[in-house]
């Protein structure tokens, strides 16, 4: 059974900022929605192929010749922001 | 010009009107500016309308492109908003992309543009397509033109409410778990998920990449077939896309004779309502008319596919939308002392309830310790659902199903109860986790609202889906003009 | 310390000298200005997809045959989730339990010693992005902000991973320095430490001589040269022991190299816990290694380091100290083997050895290039063994051989620096060396031999070293009567 504890330490991993109420009732929600899906563990099925991909489709690889890239203002141009001509981020620690 | 009704109007037609001079590419896409200008407010499919945009390109096209035209030259069309389009502000409905500039142009779109369409704009959806009702919406909650109390489907509820309320002649859609499908259902009109990998993904905004497909939405079969021709195609940007071993054909058959048709009967469940049930066994008795043999049919592990999907669907997203950190584009959090309290603000306040339940969930199930039992266990179980679908094929051409258990269900109704939402999707999810292809086609309404018919094939079985599509709805004549009954009118008895 | 011992083993990281990036057309490039190679991809834009580099895999499947690893039929890449700035879509594509390539072994010297270390695994991946970080002293504590330039972000990268069988940081030094050879040899990196084309970092543990069982170890970082690994190491084996004879324990944690105090340090004392959450990338497909391409690698894969210096020992008659000088690193071993070709070997080892590495040091210049061509240098042996001139007079030609341009022939002629072995000629350079020094002339007729150098080092000196010592010698015995 999925607890708050849980939960938080789930959201730290997501970088998803939850406040007590949301994580409240996110506990309870995935109580829920992880109860209908625990179902699956129903299935004694250890010995099944997982299947990751439907299509039987290997080696798709590319050339290795350059394509230009995109001008650097176009790059940046959708940043919160930026500095010396770089992505910029709050401090690190 | 005559008068078009852009109710009724398909692109078939659109297409000889404007190839033969009745119609210009500028007047057709005026009768759709103008539909927009008539009813958006009331439906709101959309997240931006690219009026000025689309009415100069068609007069660009009347004007300048004479035989270079391309085959779709001067057709109105709406396109998800989950698709990057270079130069239009694309926004997955989220917040956390709000005001976002594409750099590039998703490879489906790219080629509708090739073959000179004229985008009207970009359709509402449930942000990053995780919903089946398009109210979880950050722009705005679109709503069903049959009967504007009720909700379009989802995720592709924006595209499906635009066609069916003749906002755009046909649609791009995008279809995980049912969301073109479902959505096509519940606003009477066609929508067909393509087999995986027939459709580029690139540049469709990541939901769960091992489902996601693109596919048209369009008011009759053969629009669909149209579109769809025009789609696919093996992208060397995409590693997962491969060649249609056939061309799409434009269908015309009028006849289901000799077609074997299994019906699963885990998809008439208890949670299929009556009405949709009646519409459903009145349509397999067409099809025996139209000499169709359709027969019972199981598909056994059915019960563990949605919860499989539920699994696999939010896994696959809590990684794809872990790019959504405030770095590079989108919505950063204001006043982070520090990276960590920018990353989670930034998230916490980007996303809406649906997504971060979902990311939540898929990071839960990828977890130290819970990968086996979850995310390991659901791809085996997927591995049971594509053989139950592979013994079904061994006896049928296809499979028949309702799209969805329940018509338009009331704006509101099912938010409160995410479970409850979840089961919208279980005549469609088996079919994303099959990676096969499939359709819906509207056979009546119940209650007044329109009940969707689901064929679905083996994987490459588009132009047999596409010719029993044609063929049925041909016998069935639906109406595609909605009602636009106001919500608060009492259905007609 | 005694009765601890080390247990090492490495993590390497190696860039690989593509065109292109792992998993988009963008240019592979260094320290260019930030944020000209980019693209939707390598940027994570939203909708873009990655597309596995062919000659990435060619490349990883070099390395992998290099190091005599068993390239696995099947590969999958994997998403490895974390958040990070330098990691756009917050995940790596990256291999995990299906990787390139296991079960190897890098043989390599340390002094006469040949050891070898097993290699657990070596996959493929994808490079972070470069992270700047603002005020003075550059690192992440005290800045205000960083920046991120994604121009290194996406470039195709190769995990080499040892099993813990390295038993001293001398030995982790030579390992990590005859590796560097090798890869660049392969051709698949240039290796250049100053661009961060190759990197690592370091497990360690200690435990009590002869025991088999390993310790409890730390991992550590940013040791960006050889001598900071040695040094790193070198001060992590006497804390880790200090702490286990008194009774303590090792916690298992990262730890961070200081290069100014040269001791490591933990960064953080609560390691955030790593819960990776790998999946497999829906994204790509797998690759499946056709047999055929991979003994078509096998079988163009250039002559590796080791076996070189084997064939240089049984060939040449090296010794193992000079075979491992002249055979480690492909520039050096190609100009001694062109040259050894045409002279002696063992006379040529000792000129490249010498003169020939000196002169290249002091001008800066690469084996092989400059005026000092393998067959200006085989000449030049050659002219000494037919005594053509003197083991001096060769060092004045091979020092204008470098010069300019010119034959060693040619030089001696225009120089005059050709032997004397003419008897006439030097009879009277000794009779007047005799009769300026009669004190010593007198001394050596009385019994002291040793003025016989003496004598013949005057006779030298007057000829400017032309004089065949040997003939000078003779003369100055007879001149003095004896
Ligand atoms: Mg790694
Ligand atoms: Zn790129």
């Amino acid at each position: 059974m999925i607890g708050e504890n849980d939960v938080r330490y789930v959201a730290k991993l997501a970088r998803l900022h939850l406040d007590d109420a949301e994580a409240g009732r996110m506990t309870a929600e995935l109580a829920k929605i992880l109860a209908h899906i625990d179902k699956i563990a129903e299935l004694d099925i250890s010995d099944v192929e997982p299947t990751a991909h439907v299509l039987d489709i290997v080696n798709v690889t590319r050339a290795d010749k350059p394509r230009p890239s995109v001008p650097r203002d176009e790059a940046l141009k959708n940043a919160p922001a930026v500095g010396e001509d770089s992505f910029q981020v709050p401090k690190m620690s | 010009m005559s008068a078009l009704d852009p109710l009724r109007l398909t692109a078939l037609e659109a297409r000889r009107l404007l190839i033969e001079g009745e119609v210009s590419a500028a007047e057709l896409t005026k009768v759709y500016l103008d539909q927009i200008e008539r009813v958006e407010g009331d439906v709101h499919a959309y997240i931006l309308v690219a009026d000025d945009d689309a009415a100069k390109y068609a007069t660009k096209i009347d004007s300048e492109m004479g035989a270079q035209r391309g085959a779709l030259a001067g057709l109105p069309t709406a396109i998800k908003d989950n698709m990057v389009t270079e130069g239009t502000v694309t926004t997955c409905a989220s917040k956390i992309l709000a005001g976002y500039q594409p750099i590039y142009t998703a490879t489906a779109v790219r080629k509708l543009f090739d073959d000179h369409v004229v985008m009207l704009g970009k359709t509402n959806l449930d942000e990053f397509a995780m919903g089946s009702s398009t109210e979880n919406s950050s722009v705005a909650v679109t709503h069903n033109p049959w009967d504007l109390g009720t909700v379009p489907g989802g995720s592709s509820g924006g595209s499906a409410a635009a066609v069916a309320a003749g906002e755009a002649l046909w649609a791009l859609g995008s279809d995980t778990g049912g969301s073109i499908r479902q959505p096509a259902a519940l606003c009477g009109i066609v929508g067909m998920k393509p087999t995986y990998g027939t459709v580029s993904r690139y540049g469709l905004i990541a939901f769960a990449s091992s489902l996601d497909q693109i596919g048209p939405l369009a008011r009759s079969v053969a629009d669909c077939a149209l579109l769809l021709q025009h789609i696919v195609g093996r992208d060397p940007r995409d590693s997962t896309s491969v060649e249609l071993p056939a061309p799409v054909q434009v269908p015309t058959a009028e006849s289901l004779e000799g077609l074997r048709l299994g019906i699963p009967r885990e998809y008439l469940g208890s949670g299929v309502e009556q009405g949709v049930r009646d519409r459903f066994e009145a349509t397999v008795a067409l099809i025996e008319k139209l000499g169709g043999r359709c027969a019972e049919t199981t598909l056994p592990h059915t019960e563990y596919a949605l919860p499989a999907y539920y699994i696999i669907a939010p896994a696959e997203a809590s990684a794809n939308l872990a790019r959504f950190d405030g770095v590079r584009y989108g919505y950063r959090a204001a006043g982070a002392d520090d990276l960590i309290e920018m990353y989670e603000r930034t998230r916490g306040e980007g996303f809406g309830a649906e997504v971060k339940r979902r990311i939540m969930i898929g990071t839960y199930a990828l977890s130290s310790g819970y990968y086996d039992a979850y995310y390991g266990q659901a791809q085996k179980v997927r591995t049971l659902v594509r053989r139950d679908f592979a013994s079904a094929f061994d006896q049928f051409d296809l499979l028949i199903s309702p799209t969805s258990p329940t018509v338009a269900f009331p704006i509101g109704s099912r938010t409160a109860d995410p479970l409850a939402m979840y089961m919208s999707d279980i005549c469609t999810i088996p079919v994303n986790l099959a990676g096969l292809p499939a359709i819906s086609i509207p056979c009546g309404l119940a209650d007044g609202l329109p009940v969707g018919f689901q064929f679905m094939g083996p994987a490459f079985s588009e132009n047999l889906i596409l010719r029993a599509a044609h063929a049925l709805e041909r016998a069935i004549g639906f109406d595609t003009a909605p009602t636009f009954r106001a919500a608060s009118e009492e259905a007609p008895s | 310390m005694s009765g601890w011992e080390p247990v090492i083993g490495l993590e390497v990281h190696v860039e690989l000298a593509t065109q292109t990036k792992m998993f988009c057309a963008c240019t592979v490039s260094f320290g260019d200005p930030p944020n000209l190679h980019t693209c939707p991809v390598c940027l994570a834009h939203p909708g873009a997809l990655p597309v596995v580099n062919q000659r990435a895999v060619e490349y990883a499947v070099r390395i992998a045959l290099a190091l005599g690893c068993t390239v696995r039929p099947r590969n999958v890449f994997h998403r490895k989730n974390y958040f990070y700035p330098d990691l756009p879509k917050a995940y790596q594509i990256s291999q995990y339990d299906e990787p390139l390539a296991v079960d190897g072994a890098f043989d390599y010297w340390v002094g006469d010693e040949r050891l070898s270390c097993r290699i657990n695994r070596v996959h493929m991946e994808e490079d972070a992005a470069k992270l700047v970080h603002s005020g003075e002293s550059g690192r992440i504590a005290g800045s205000d902000y960083s920046l991120v330039d994604f121009n290194r972000g996406g470039t195709p990268l190769i995990e080499i991973v040892t099993e813990p069988d390295i038993a001293s940081p001398e030995a982790a030094r030579e390992f990590l320095n005859q590796m560097r050879n090798l890869l660049v040899e392969l051709g698949v990196s240039q290796c250049i430490m100053e661009e961060g084309q190759i990197r690592w970092d370091a497990n360690i543990s200690v435990r009590p001589a002869g025991s088999t069982t390993l310790g409890v170890r730390t991992e550590l970082k940013n040791m960006n040269s050889f001598r900071f690994l040695q040094q790193a190491l070198e001060s992590e084996i006497p804390r880790q022991t200090a702490i286990l004879e008194a009774g303590g324990t090792i916690d298992q944690e990262t730890l961070h190299f200081d290069p100014e105090t040269g001791t490591t340090s933990s960064l953080r004392s609560k390691e955030e816990a790593h819960d990776y959450r790998y999946f497999p990338e829906p994204d790509l497909v797998p690759l499946v290694m056709d047999p055929a391409f991979v003994e078509e690698i096998r079988a163009a894969q250039p002559e590796l380091p080791a076996a070189r210096i084997e064939r240089f020992v049984r060939d040449y008659g090296l010794s193992r100290y000079d075979a491992f000088v002249l055979g480690a690193q492909g520039p050096l071993a190609r100009f001694y083997e062109a040259a050894a070709s045409g002279a002696d070997p063992k006379l040529t080892a000792n000129w490249t050895m010498g003169e020939y590495l000196a002169h290249i040091n002091a001008a800066g210049l690469e084996p092989g290039h400059g005026h000092v061509t393998p067959a200006r240098l085989a000449a030049l042996v050659g002219l000494v063994v037919d005594g053509v001139i003197s083991g001096s007079a060769a060092k004045q030609v091979f020092a204008l051989m470098a010069e300019e341009r010119a034959e060693p022939q040619e030089i001696v002629e225009t120089h005059g620096l050709g032997q004397i072995s003419d008897e006439g000629a030097l009879d009277a350079v000794v009779a007047r060396v005799v009769a300026d020094n009669p004190a010593q002339a007198d001394q050596f007729r009385a019994g002291k031999e040793q003025l016989l150098g003496y004598f013949v080092g005057l006779v030298m000196k007057a000829t400017q070293g032309r004089a065949n010592p040997k003939l000078a010698n003779d003369l100055v015995r007879k001149a003095l009567g004896k």
